[in-house]
């Protein structure tokens, strides 16, 4: 089982180099039933990561590019009239996928994103008085500029929180530079890319991801962190209970993926950065600091009871 | 931690303002009322600046009212030192500092200063009540300090209020050694220079008709005496205060200069007993008919008043001893007798007159005593606490028309007729009787229990008492004033006994108040040196003390400490993790300690890191240690295994 993961790892590793770790915590993220945000500069393999994630967890895989002009209708689908039959057809849009792409997404308005946004949360869509269940596995992959950018719309704290992990992919360093300068161009690879797990083979490990076992003295440690967060005055806002169980549900995703039936205070210091990064504001920080910072500090605080 | 620049939170305005406000309130009924008007104002313009969120006023302003309450506070009180202006200009600065109470740094200065301001009330009242609302003053304050360090996810205030009761607590153990031990200086606890004792009731040194029974309308206690055996009979109970020489007609007067008489022979049964006499400005110290000693700081005259070298402005206690039957004063000094006989001319020309014809009757003395009191006795004399006014002549009018007075009025007329018929007399004021308090064991003398009697001179006798208000109204010596009066007169509701419920329960009250007196307002360096004395520890000095004090201070806190380290540690009473602090304990002392935050698997990579020959055990201790905390291992054999491990395992 762990192999299927382990060679996901290896082929996704194979055209976003240097970069194990995140591709570790995006697969972490997808085990975990969550949507995954990566946010970073154009550029750095957002995109190609995501779509080279999608190929080979063996899933539909439909992108949206996100624009300023972008509708609801583009994302969702739209009735319209068929004069043989004589009534109206729904077109399925983009989001009737199991991997959504949402390209940029903070470059569409806020009423385009929160369409896409409350798909992600229902797992279904009502357009015209009708609801359509999306297909399952059902998850969204959106990348974001960073919000200093020119022409972007943030997304609110409210939706970030629908997030399950925030990831940052960074400049390679020298090595994997240099190995991508002197490899084949990405796209090649990417359309070359199999599968290289069955669908099934995903519903099983997401499946035993819930499994996992997280002992009291875990759960304690997760109380400790999000307790934390709410009693010191480092922050805006301490963790919502959604964000205690989003750490609690991406720390047994990531034990599974070290082959363990239990999580340990590890796991949940490994995720950490990714879960509440993008949910904590340092207070009197405007710059929205980087969420890497942030945890390493929350770690330094929270003693493992 | 919070930041001390952090600005406060407005529910935190509103819990200062509500500690700092009831540590205030007591000043109300002591300070000037544009005082009372000013801190209010400057109170609800703070709280109306928090509530709107709008910003406090400049510096400037405050400077400016600041200087203007000083002012104030000088024009009103003439000073702007000593106990009223002080607390006056203490309580204008509070609500001022309200005002500038931007950070948390400012709210914890606030807080200090309530503190401090807990301490101004007992500077006028040191009563029980007064303890237990500046308790309830120090809980509310320190539950707002607790809530001060809270900058979110704030409990209940009420889960705060019993925060601050468990520090209290926890507490109570050292104040009680700093209590004990701390150094005492003599005097009062709260003792001030001045502003002590404007009007106090008592005694006086004069007594005219009236003035006595003016008195019995106070219930305040006079003193209270604990005997050391049984209390003597209640016809024994004459305490002696100012004793009576001079008469003008109408008023009797203390004499203004003493005749040297020696102390009575020392025979006949002694009583020893300590009294608590309460303030009353004047000198007297009352003792039992016939004091067979001085306190300190005392002296006694010719006619046995007891005057303190000062006026009683505190409360004080002095071990006395009486001889309840001793004679004294037979060897009178002959200018003394020659005082005792004066009479004003002109005045009481009935009395006098009766008095002669009683001394034509009877050549002795004694069967002329008993002739008076006969008269008073048989001739419908009646006793009462509301003896009509009497004009120029009081003793004729007393005698032949009303009929009808106070134990002043038997006294006066008694004497009159005793010096009218050439027998030297004098009058004694002071207390009859007592209330015996069960509950304590001691007798509370009140006011209401003023009386006075007269003392005679016989030959070979000396002084003799006689008490011509026993026999009108023998219930008066014998079950004290309640039952002698009628049920109409107004004595005061605590003197009355006729509820027994109540009775009991002003009783253990005052058994409370006096054990309060006692131990807590006059614990005085006699009392330090006889507790320690009474522990094993003689001739302590202030060094011994203090050592003594640190000691035990030491002690308290490193129990507390270990208590709540006890408590933390409980939380670990898993034996799992025990046992895995333990392993943690071993590769600590060999420099490898582990951060709280460090979790088991990077430990052990980085132990192994840095000592690869202890890699097998650590990885089989934390691999045991993982699986049984967070993973689904539950066995006792891996328990055991942990723990000869643990136990085996060396650096």
């Amino acid at each position: 089982m762990s192999r299927t993961i382990e060679s996901v790892v290896a082929q996704v590793g194979s055209i976003i180099l240097g970069k194990e770790h995140q591709i570790r915590l995006a697969i972490a993220c997808l085990l975990a039933r969550g949507h995954l945000l990566i946010e970073d500069i154009p550029g750095v393999g957002k995109t190609t990561l995501a779509h080279a994630l999608a190929t080979s967890l063996g899933m539909g895989f439909q992108r949206i590019q996100f624009t300023s002009d972008l509708l609801p209708a583009d994302i969702i689908g739209v009735s319209i009239y068929n004069r043989d039959t004589g009534d109206f057809q729904f077109h399925a849009g983009p989001i009737f996928s199991q991997v959504v792409l949402a390209d940029e997404v903070n470059r569409a308005t806020p009423k385009a994103q929160s369409a896409l946004l409350e798909a992600m949360e229902e797992h279904q869509v009502t357009t015209e008085g009708e609801t359509r269940h999306l297909p399952e596995p059902f998850f969204v992959i959106a990348t974001q500029n960073p919000s200093y950018q020119v022409g972007t719309f943030p997304l609110p704290e409210s939706q970030l929180d629908r997030f399950l992990m925030r990831i940052h992919l960074g400049y390679p360093d020298s090595e994997a530079e240099r190995a991508l300068l002197q490899g084949e161009n990405r796209r090649d690879l990417l359309a070359a890319l199999k599968p290289a797990m069955r669908p099934q083979e995903l519903a099983a490990l997401q499946h035993r991801a819930q499994q996992v076992h997280s002992s009291s003295a875990l759960l304690d440690y997760v109380q400790a962190i999000a307790d934390h967060t709410r009693r010191t005055a480092d922050y805006v806002n301490g963790l919502s209970p959604r964000a205690a169980l989003a750490l609690l549900h991406a720390a047994r995703a990531w034990a599974l993926m070290a082959e363990r039936d239990h999580v340990v205070p590890e796991d949940v210091q490994a995720v950490l950065p990714a879960v509440v990064g993008h949910r904590l504001v340092r207070a009197g920080d405007v710059t929205k600091a980087d969420g890497v910072d942030i945890a390493d500090h929350l770690i330094k605080q929270v003693a493992i009871p | 931690m919070t930041d001390p620049r952090q600005p406060i939170a407005w529910r935190h305005v509103a819990y200062l303002l509500l500690s700092l406000t009831m540590v205030a309130a007591p000043h109300v009924f002591y300070l000037r009322w544009w005082t009372i008007a000013l801190v209010s104002a400057l109170i609800a313009w703070r709280a109306y600046l928090g509530y709107a969120r709008l910003a406090l006023p400049s510096r400037w302003l405050l400077i400016l009212v600041a200087l203007g309450a000083t002012l104030g506070v000088f024009i009103s009180y003439r000073t702007i030192f000593g106990r009223d202006a002080g607390v006056a200009l203490l309580v204008v600065m509070l609500g001022l500092k309200f005002l500038e109470t931007r950070t948390l740094r400012d709210a914890t200065l606030l807080i200090f200063l309530g503190y401090f301001l807990v301490i101004t009330n007992f500077l006028r009242d040191q009563t029980i009540p007064t303890g237990f609302y500046m308790l309830a003053c120090t809980l509310v304050i320190t539950a707002t300090m607790i809530s001060l360090h809270y900058a979110r996810a704030e409990p209940a205030f009420r889960v705060q209020l019993r925060m601050a009761g468990v520090l209290l607590a926890q507490s109570v153990p050292l104040m009680l050694v700093l209590f004990l031990l701390f150094p005492r200086v003599p005097g009062p606890l709260w003792g001030m220079p001045q502003d002590t004792f404007a009007g106090t009731s008592g005694l006086s040194d004069t007594m005219t008709p009236g003035s006595l029974s003016k008195l019995t309308l106070s219930d305040a206690v006079a003193f209270r005496v604990k005997f050391e055996s049984s209390l003597p009979r209640r016809r024994h109970l004459y305490w002696r205060g100012p004793v009576m020489w001079d008469f003008d007609g109408r008023t009797w007067s203390v004499a203004r200069f003493f005749y040297n008489t020696p102390l009575p022979k020392t025979e006949g049964e002694a009583v020893s007993y300590e009294v608590t006499l309460e303030p009353h400005n004047r000198r007297w110290m009352f003792a039992l008919d016939i004091p067979g000693k001085v306190p300190p700081l005392a002296f006694i005259s010719g006619d046995f008043q007891i005057y303190a070298n000062q006026p009683v402005k505190n409360r004080v206690r002095y071990d006395m001893l009486s001889y309840l039957n001793a004679s004294y004063g037979v060897s009178e000094n002959r200018f003394a007798l020659r005082r005792a006989l004066n009479l004003p001319a002109g005045t009481n020309p009935r009395a006098l007159e009766l008095a002669r014809s009683l001394r034509e009757k009877h050549a002795d003395d004694l069967p002329l005593v008993e002739a008076v009191l006969r008269m008073f006795r048989d001739q419908n004399f009646f006793y009462t606490l509301e003896p009509p006014l009497l004009g120029d002549h009081p003793v004729d009018e007393f005698l032949f028309k009303t009929r009808a007075g106070f134990c002043e009025h038997f006294a006066s007329a008694f004497a009159v007729l005793m010096r009218g018929a050439g027998i030297p007399a004098r009058i004694v004021t002071g207390y009859q009787g007592g209330d015996m308090n069960e509950f304590g064991n001691y007798l509370i003398v009140r006011q209401a229990e003023a009386h006075a009697w007269v003392e005679i001179w016989l030959r070979d006798r000396g002084w003799v008492r006689v008490d011509p208000t026993s026999v009108v109204s023998p219930l008066r010596v014998d079950s004290g004033i309640s039952a002698a009066v009628p049920a109409t007169d107004p004595l005061p509701f605590m003197v009355r006994g006729d509820i027994e419920w109540l009775r009991r329960l002003r009783l253990s009250w005052d058994f409370m108040a006096n054990s309060w007196n006692q131990w807590v307002l006059g614990y005085t360096p006699e009392r330090q040196r006889w507790l320690l004395g009474s522990v094993g520890i003689d001739n302590a000095t202030w060094q011994k003390l203090t050592a003594i004090l640190f000691f035990l201070a030491g002690v308290i806190v490193a129990t507390l400490t270990a208590l709540a380290l006890r408590q933390l540690r409980r939380r670990v009473r898993d034996p799992v993790n025990a046992a895995y602090l333990r392993f943690c304990d071993k590769l600590r002392r060999k420099g490898l300690s582990r951060d709280p935050t460090e979790g088991p698997v990077d430990y052990a990579r980085r132990v192994e890191g840095s000592r690869p020959d202890l890699k097998p055990a650590v990885a089989a201790i934390t691999r045991l240690y993982v699986a049984l905390r967070y993973g689904t291992e539950r066995g006792t054999e891996a328990l055991m295994d942990l723990q000869r491990r643990v136990r085996q395992f060396s650096a």
